[in-house]
């Protein structure tokens, strides 16, 4: 434990993390410091040296840390590596700390190409499990000591790891696909669950466990997800969530799209943000490509994802009234959530997911009236939110079915990566925007809304305190829409700007390249992070410098969340357990991706 | 003619009125969720109850294989008979109903309703499937205990009354109606009564966000239909009998006694429809918490008041 510690180990304050952990390395020490575009201290270090370093990060340096993401990178096709060591496989372990932006480190260890592996880190943060098990499952990299290594994104009975270089990427370059009826058995039976393979019991001392599928198609799980609870009566003694029947590989799909068309495939990631999820990507794209974003455009995009927000947090509300069984919520919010597609369709002529960010700006000006439409919506909600705190928030038996069930502490949510409401709702007043503002929050006023017990009613009450801070965002965001280009002057932009296309020939020649290939992004790596609808959104982009991104990295904040489940659902009723997943607030499509 | 087209009529027209209630709350909840509803079939959609009757009618009678055959195919019939049965001693005029003067007529109805639970239980149980067997197991705590308070708060109406005919009871509310005096009484019956056919806030056994379809979960086609009229001719049974029991049956000025009954009736109908469209559900054990700890004891402490006035009535001359 940290206090046991000599204070010497301790890190000074002045000291940063890198010195502090070359201080205590054996040589070689930390085999490289890589300089990347987002600003990231990012650091090599061996394999052996993996688990002390990680261990004594965690426990004296004196900062908050959080497994923030966990991924790999097959380097085998990469042609630009300078100064990094050699390898053909790389894990990545990002640590976000929630206290100080200039602690944030990025630790990458170096493979080799013949049974790549690592210990695990499950022990030292527990949300690295899943984190390990998405990493076996797409890159064979194995993880000794994982209470359970098995694949998670794929079914069991896949062969191969999907994200390293050699597997294919497409139906093409298979042959036809047919399923008989014994292999159709084979696949039937994979899905089996097996409680002796989880090491659960079948019985008690007195009684028979009942082993309950909650799923994969069931009313409550908001989507294709599936729960095994092991019951005794209806009192849930252990649940073990399996995940991946929403997975379509989107991170694959970045490498095989251009910058710029992978961009609706961005949208249907966290598909109730819509064009939140485009801004950690384009931001992420213009840190590689060097552009920087003109005001209007940014305030846009602000304005949008607020909106988005909004949308979301609807949905959110509706549904989580409706899984504790009451009707009509989700009914009226849903008619506000139909005000917001208004305007969303009225500026970006989509609803769901317009797919609007570009790499350099957003896709049109706003039309004519855009700001009486966001007006009247602004002025209008605020009354009907009213409405619905009396509906919902005072109604007695919505207390009694949300108050101290699924609570978690500020400790627990940070040990797990639990970010955006949820960890608000344990009354850290920790937001994204705050924290490290990016686009133009940092000119915006607005409140971190917090509760005090991390309970499922608090969840929901941050939620609806949500709506009413993003109602001012958006206030200040029609009061002050800056005037000027919506789109950057810059020949990586995407589609380029088009009014000196036809009087200069290097223009021409950006334009047509641009148009056709899509852009050449410079080779580097770069990760830009948004607090999204749910939490933390983060994309890491690695270029070689082609016309495809290298390596997608998708860090959604649902992945992390529902790994908690097993820990909120031990020893309460299924009951409590659909109000814990209400309030969870999660979509499949952001776990699975 | 009058004696014999009654007992024919009348399930025929509780079947009726059930299927046409369907279309009711759907339009109502429709209405007060900022909706349409069903508004296609028919004018203002009225023809949907009959619609989708037909298309339960006409679906496959499957039973799945790994149910208990005949305890499967018997549960709905349970169900439908029960609810029926009760319709029998139903007072609907001064004179009318089945069996109206039926001397026990409230003890019968209680009887029905209890035997109306193994429609349930056997639902679940026979089906086989953990989400049905968990459906049953909630009805059964549910509606076991829900039944003794229902019973017990009855007894302050019958005191009063001196009488088990529903007949007899309409007519003990010639001064005033129950509902004033047995008010306890009332609000406990009203809840046992929602528990008893198993409608939100307190449709546990079905609890769709919890447990799919409960207790009905295997059951598609004419099956299903019944007991889903079932559960709609019980809101009828229970609305029928708060107003023969405390909203004085029959009774009022100037309209005949059939209208009255049909108009308080069809009010507590409404105010069932309107409670699904504002309640979230309590959870099972904050129900049964409820039932134990809550309105047993205010329907105990009902009787003991009613006997206590009673008798304090019948000593001071």
């Amino acid at each position: 434990m940290a206090t046991t510690l000599s204070p010497a180990r301790r890190r000074e304050q002045t000291q940063s993390l890198p010195d502090w952990i070359s201080t205590r390395l054996a040589p070689p020490g930390i085999l490289a410091t890589q300089p990347t575009r987002d600003g990231v201290c990012t650091i090599w270090i061996a394999a052996t040296d993996l688990r002390p370093t990680l261990a004594a990060l965690k426990e004296d340096a004196s900062t908050t840390l959080m497994l923030f993401d966990l991924t790999a990178i097959d380097e085998r096709g990469r042609t630009h590596r300078e100064g990094q060591p050699q390898a053909a496989f790389t894990v990545v372990y990002h640590l976000l700390s929630l206290t100080s932006r200039a602690d944030e480190l990025r630790i990458k260890v170096p493979l080799g190409a013949a049974s790549p592996g690592l210990p695990t880190i499950s022990d030292l943060w527990p949300n690295a499990n899943w984190y390990e098990r998405e990493v076996w499952d797409l890159f064979g990299i194995r993880f000794d000591n994982h209470p359970f290594l098995r694949r998670i994104l794929t079914p069991p009975t896949w062969t191969g790891h999907p994200l390293r270089k050699d597997h294919h990427a497409r139906a093409t370059e298979m042959p036809p696909y047919s399923l008989t009826e014994d292999e159709e058995m084979h696949e039937q039976h994979a899905l089996r669950f097996d409680p002796a393979r989880w090491g659960m019991k079948r019985h008690s001392a007195h009684s028979d466990f009942m082993f309950l599928n909650l799923g994969p198609n069931h009313p409550s799980v908001h989507g294709v997800f599936r729960i095994v609870l092991q019951l005794e009566g209806e009192r849930i003694v252990d649940a073990v969530p399996d995940i991946g029947f929403h997975h379509r590989g989107a991170e694959k799909m970045g490498e095989r799209q251009s910058w710029h068309t992978y961009i609706p495939y961005t949208d249907r990631v966290d598909y109730l943000g819509g064009v939140m999820n485009n801004f950690p990507y384009v931001m992420a794209v213009e840190t590689l490509a060097g552009i920087t974003v003109p005001p209007r455009a940014q305030m846009i995009r602000v304005m949008l994802a607020e909106l988005f927000r909004i949308a979301s947090h609807l949905v959110f509300y509706g549904t989580m009234a409706q899984d504790v069984g009451q009707l009509s919520p989700v009914f009226y919010m849903f008619t506000d959530r139909e005000r917001v597609f208004g305007i969303i369709e009225a500026i970006c002529g989509f609803r769901m997911h317009p797919a609007w960010f570009r790499i350099g700006g957003v896709a049109m000006d706003l039309p004519a009236g855009w700001d009486g439409l966001v007006r009247a919506f602004i002025n209008d909600l605020p009354k009907r939110l009213d409405e619905y705190d009396a509906m919902v928030m005072r109604n007695p038996i919505f207390r009694a079915r949300t108050q101290g069930v699924g609570a978690y502490t500020t400790a627990e949510a940070v040990e797990w990566g639990v970010t955006g409401p949820g960890l608000r709702a344990t009354g850290l007043a920790w937001d994204y925007r705050r924290h490290a503002p990016y686009a133009c929050y940092d000119q915006l006023e607005f409140d971190i809304p917090t509760a005090a017990n991390g309970d499922c009613f608090d969840r929901v009450a941050v939620h609806v305190a949500e709506i009413r801070q993003s109602l001012r965002i958006l206030r200040q965001c029609v009061d002050n829409m800056p005037a000027g280009p919506i789109k950057a002057e810059h020949p990586l932009t995407c589609p380029p700007p088009k009014p000196r296309t036809m009087h200069d020939i290097e223009t021409l020649i950006h334009h047509f390249l641009g148009v056709s290939w899509g852009p050449v992004i410079p080779a580097g790596e770069a990760r830009c992070c948004i607090e999204a609808t749910k939490g933390l959104n983060s994309y890491t982009l690695v270029s070689d410098g082609g016309t495809t991104s290298y390596r997608t990295r998708i860090r959604t904040p649902s992945f992390a969340h529902l790994q908690m489940i097993p820990l909120l659902s031990r020893g309460v009723m299924i009951a409590d357990l659909i109000a814990i997943l209400g309030s969870i607030d999660f979509v499949m499509a952001d776990v699975d991706r | 003619m009058m004696r014999l087209s009654l007992p024919v009529l009348t399930p025929l027209a509780v079947l009726g009125l059930a299927t046409m209630l369907t279309w009711v709350e759907r339009r109502l909840l429709g209405l007060w969720q900022d909706r349409y509803g069903p508004n296609r079939v028919g004018p203002g959609g009225v023809f949907q109850a009959v619609a989708d009757g037909v298309k339960l009618l006409f679906k496959q009678d499957w039973v799945p294989p790994f149910a208990d055959r005949g305890v499967f195919v018997l549960a709905p019939a349970i169900g439908m008979m029960t609810v029926l049965l009760s319709f029998a001693v139903i007072p609907f005029t001064a004179m009318g109903g089945i069996a109206g003067g039926m001397n026990v007529g409230l003890l019968f109805i209680l009887a029905m309703m209890g035997l109306g639970v193994y429609a349930v239980v056997l639902a679940g149980w026979a089906s086989n499937s953990k989400y049905a067997l968990l459906g049953g197991m909630r009805a059964a705590a549910q509606m076991i205990s829900y039944e003794v308070f229902m019973g017990v708060s009855l007894l302050g109406v019958v005191m009063a009354a001196g009488s088990f005919s529903l007949r007899d009871i309409v007519a003990a509310q010639g001064r005033v109606w129950f509902v004033i005096p047995q008010c306890l009484g009332f609000c406990v019956f009203m809840l046992a009564g929602i528990a008893e056919t198993h409608r939100l806030p307190f449709d546990l056994p079905e609890g769709e966000n919890e447990l799919g379809a409960g207790f009905h979960t295997e059951y598609s086609g004419l099956k299903f239909g019944m007991f889903f009229i079932a559960e709609y001719a019980g809101i009828i049974l229970v609305s029928a009998l708060v107003t023969t029991l405390y909203l004085g049956g029959g009774l009022g000025p100037v309209l005949p006694a059939a209208v009255w009954f049909t108009l308080k009736t069809c009010g507590m109908v409404m105010f069932f429809i309107l409670l699904r469209a504002a309640l979230p559900r309590p959870r099972y054990d904050q129900l049964m918490a409820l039932g134990w700890k809550i309105l047993l004891p205010l329907s105990l402490l009902n009787v003991m008041a009613t006997g206590t006035i009673m008798m304090l009535r019948a000593t001071t001359p």
